[in-house]
């Protein structure tokens, strides 16, 4: 018979095996779903996360996939860590496309290379601007941050849809809800002839590496790390919870909004009503599966990335539905929380040997 | 010599060609913002590449990625399909325009078909059908069925594609009930059912009777069957979902266009084009009606139809009065299709204002 039996101490092995374990049980159980659909299941496996990255091409759009989920997951990761809840992360990042964006439409269209660095500010700024609100209203109204981030999402997104619908909206469009092309000075540089890789990846490198350092070596890092671990252990060590919450959210509205200034000036090239296909709320789920560690964080977001990729190539290889890569994403966290189990528990064979044990 | 070689190669190149014709199958692909199962705007795209597959057989082999958003990710599966040998790539999603340009500047030999747009290339047309001339017949039915004279409508978003729908559907309704006014929801998004259903209670709680829709799900259709009140299918049958409440749909129907297009392809003379099929083409189609509508309302109906079809009666023949009741096409004359392209106001009849 088996059963679990709580650990003295979590185990430290555990947490680097179990999102390994959540990955191999994916792996088989995508065997075993393929095999029941009668397709080839090797083959379905090699389309749906082979394929896609086995030339330099699909590389770089993997890269260009994760990299918005990459920097907002890593934003949100600290703010979770010190037990403040930004669901918000979705308007955050169209704020700050519209203050990026709305730079780049606003200027001549003869400007220099000041553009670029002013957008990226305008990016962060307008992140920052949105997180301000929840921080305000939970740090002095005690209002639920869950809540008030969540829903300014939607307001967010609906002053994104009205400016590309009334003001904003590109003169030459005939009325279709989209700004001008960005002029090329206000688009981010390629890294790569032909591909769409853009700086946003060497952006995006450099802020996991200084949120690493932040978390692991300065006094700030060291608090939201208490904080996480122990709420209580904080308050008796005097940190100042209220300024901890304005710091979580600023950073992660800050890095959501450079994620939706990426996005306007990199792969999409204007503003549309649409300029995330939900990258704030996907970064929720990259987060916890990267364990809210910089590293944990960016190999979750490659992971998802290749997941959307494998999903279409599997529809444009094999014929299979695109619910295949909604299956995919379900069982790795279904998988993941129930491995994680194993981090407190451990598994054990036969009848508990504790003298005079019930049940 | 040098003559001898030159034969030698001719016939070569000759075999070469010959064996690859005989070989190559021409790959077809398509991207759909909604999943196939919408039974809607992307189920009837997926018809018509059915259709391609079961008119050329073996000589084509098609390929479809379903639910892809309008944004960065269009432009990776687009260049995915391009790469991957397909020849003709149709993207049947208004969103998709930039991305498709973009992808077919790098790909000049490959043919892109772009739904809806108004960009166009040596390698990319654009089609889309005339579907406000669908809205005037439904709209003169759904002005004799009313009683409460107030016409519901769930649109996605407000472009000229969807404003002209809806001033086409109160034209014709206020031609034969001239109380008849309509109210507008608009949901921002081409498929989610949970608020084209919200949508539509809002709208039979305000008086509505007869539903109208452009959105792509069937939950308008379904409320309106729960409510008791008139709908009308959008893109495709929608009938079994809603037996007694649908009075017919407005049939999208790509699937001579789309064998055309790939045949084109086939036989080497594919050209960059624009098409905008109507009633006449095939490309606008319509549900069987509903028994309960009366007979002469049919038979009106069907009339309209006809001299639509033969361009008898224009859905925007003058005088066309907009919501400020000022002149905008005077009597005698037709709105042209650059200004139908463009349409950006309400006619009179139309509640509430343009989102702007």
């Amino acid at each position: 018979m088996l059963r679990l039996e709580p650990r003295p101490q979590a185990s430290k092995a555990m947490v680097y095996l179990s999102p390994l374990l959540a990955l191999l049980l994916t792996l088989v159980s995508g065997f075993l779903i393929f095999m029941l659909l009668g397709v080839n299941a090797g083959e379905a496996l090699y389309a749906f996360f082979i394929q896609p990255v086995s030339d330099s091409y699909g590389v770089s759009e993997l890269l260009v996939k994760a990299v918005p989920l990459v920097l907002i997951g890593v934003g949100l990761a600290v703010g979770f860590r010190a037990n403040v809840w930004n669901i918000g992360a979705e308007g955050q990042l169209a704020m700050g496309a519209v203050f990026a964006g709305g730079l780049a439409i606003w200027v001549p269209t003869d400007s220099g290379g000041w553009v670029l660095p002013l957008m990226m500010v305008l990016g962060v700024l307008g992140g920052m601007f949105w997180a301000a609100i929840p921080a305000l209203l939970r740090t002095r109204y005690n209002a639920n941050e869950i809540l008030t981030s969540l829903m300014l999402s939607y307001v967010a997104l609906l002053f994104l849809s009205y400016l590309v619908h009334g003001p904003w909206r590109d003169p030459d469009g005939f009325n279709f809800p989209e700004s001008k092309l960005f002029d090329d000075f206000a688009t981010l540089p390629l890294l790569l002839e032909g591909t769409r890789l853009h700086l946003g990846l060497l952006l995006t490198l450099v802020i996991v590496a200084g949120v690493w350092v932040m978390l692991a070596r300065t006094l700030v890092g060291f608090q939201v790390r208490v904080v996480g671990a122990s709420p209580r252990a904080a308050q008796f060590a005097g940190f100042r919870e209220r300024a901890l919450v304005w710091f979580a959210l600023l950073l992660s509205g800050a890095l959501a909004g450079l994620a939706g200034m990426i996005e306007v000036s990199g792969p999409i090239g204007q503003l549309v009503p649409q300029v995330s296909p939900g990258y704030g709320f996907t970064a929720i789920i990259v987060a916890f599966v990267g364990r809210l560690h910089p590293l944990g964080v960016t190999i979750a977001g490659v992971l998802l990335a290749l997941s959307y990729l494998g999903g279409e190539n599997l529809q444009i290889v094999m014929g299979l539905p695109q619910a295949v890569t909604g299956v995919f994403q379900g069982m790795l966290l279904f998988y993941l929380l129930a491995c994680d189990v194993l981090i407190q528990y451990r598994v054990r064979v036969g009848r508990p040997r504790v003298a005079g044990g019930e049940l | 010599m040098g003559n001898r070689v030159k034969q030698w190669l001719g016939v070569l190149s000759a075999m070469m060609l010959l064996t690859g014709a005989a070989q190559a199958e021409t790959k077809v692909g398509f991207i759909y913002v909604g999943p196939v199962g919408d039974h809607g705007w992307s189920y009837r795209h997926d018809k018509g590449r059915q259709a391609i597959e079961a008119a050329l057989g073996e000589q084509v082999k098609t390929s479809y990625v379903e639910s892809v958003k309008e944004g960065p990710d269009a432009e990776r599966v687009i260049r995915q399909l391009a790469a991957s040998g397909h020849e003709l790539i149709f993207t049947t999603s208004f969103g998709f325009m930039n991305p498709t340009l973009k992808v077919a500047k790098r790909f000049p030999k490959v043919k892109f078909e772009h739904a809806t747009g108004y960009k166009r290339s040596a390698n990319v047309s654009t089609y889309a059908a005339r579907f406000y001339e669908g809205r005037y017949v439904v709209g003169t039915v759904a002005g004799r069925m009313t009683q409460s004279n107030v016409i519901g409508y769930v649109a996605s978003f407000p472009i000229p594609e969807v404003v002209r729908g809806i001033n086409a559907t109160i034209r014709a309704a206020r031609a034969v009930n001239p109380d008849a006014v309509i109210k507008v929801v608009w949901v921002n998004s081409w498929y989610d059912p949970g608020k084209e259903a919200d949508a539509a209670k809002t709208l039979i709680d305000q008086g509505a009777d007869v539903i109208l829709q452009h959105t792509d799900s069937p939950a308008p259709l379904q409320v309106a069957e729960q409510r008791g009140v008139w709908g009308v299918g959008q893109a495709s049958d929608m009938v079994s979902f809603a037996p007694k409440a649908q009075l017919t749909a407005i049939i999208d129907n790509w699937d001579e266009y789309y064998v055309a297009r790939t045949e084109a392809v086939i036989n080497g003379n594919w050209k960059s084009g624009d098409t905008w099929g109507g009633i006449q083409s095939g490309m606008v189609d319509f549900a069987a009606w509903n028994e309960a509508i009366p007979a002469e309302v049919v038979a009106e109906a069907e009339q309209i139809k006809s001299d639509i079809a033969n361009g008898k009666l224009h859905p925007f023949q003058g005088p066309v009065v907009n919501q400020a009741g000022e002149v905008v096409v005077p009597e005698g004359e037709r709105m042209s299709d650059q200004a139908l392209l463009g349409m950006n106001f309400y006619v009179e009849g139309v509640e509430g204002s343009l989102p702007k």
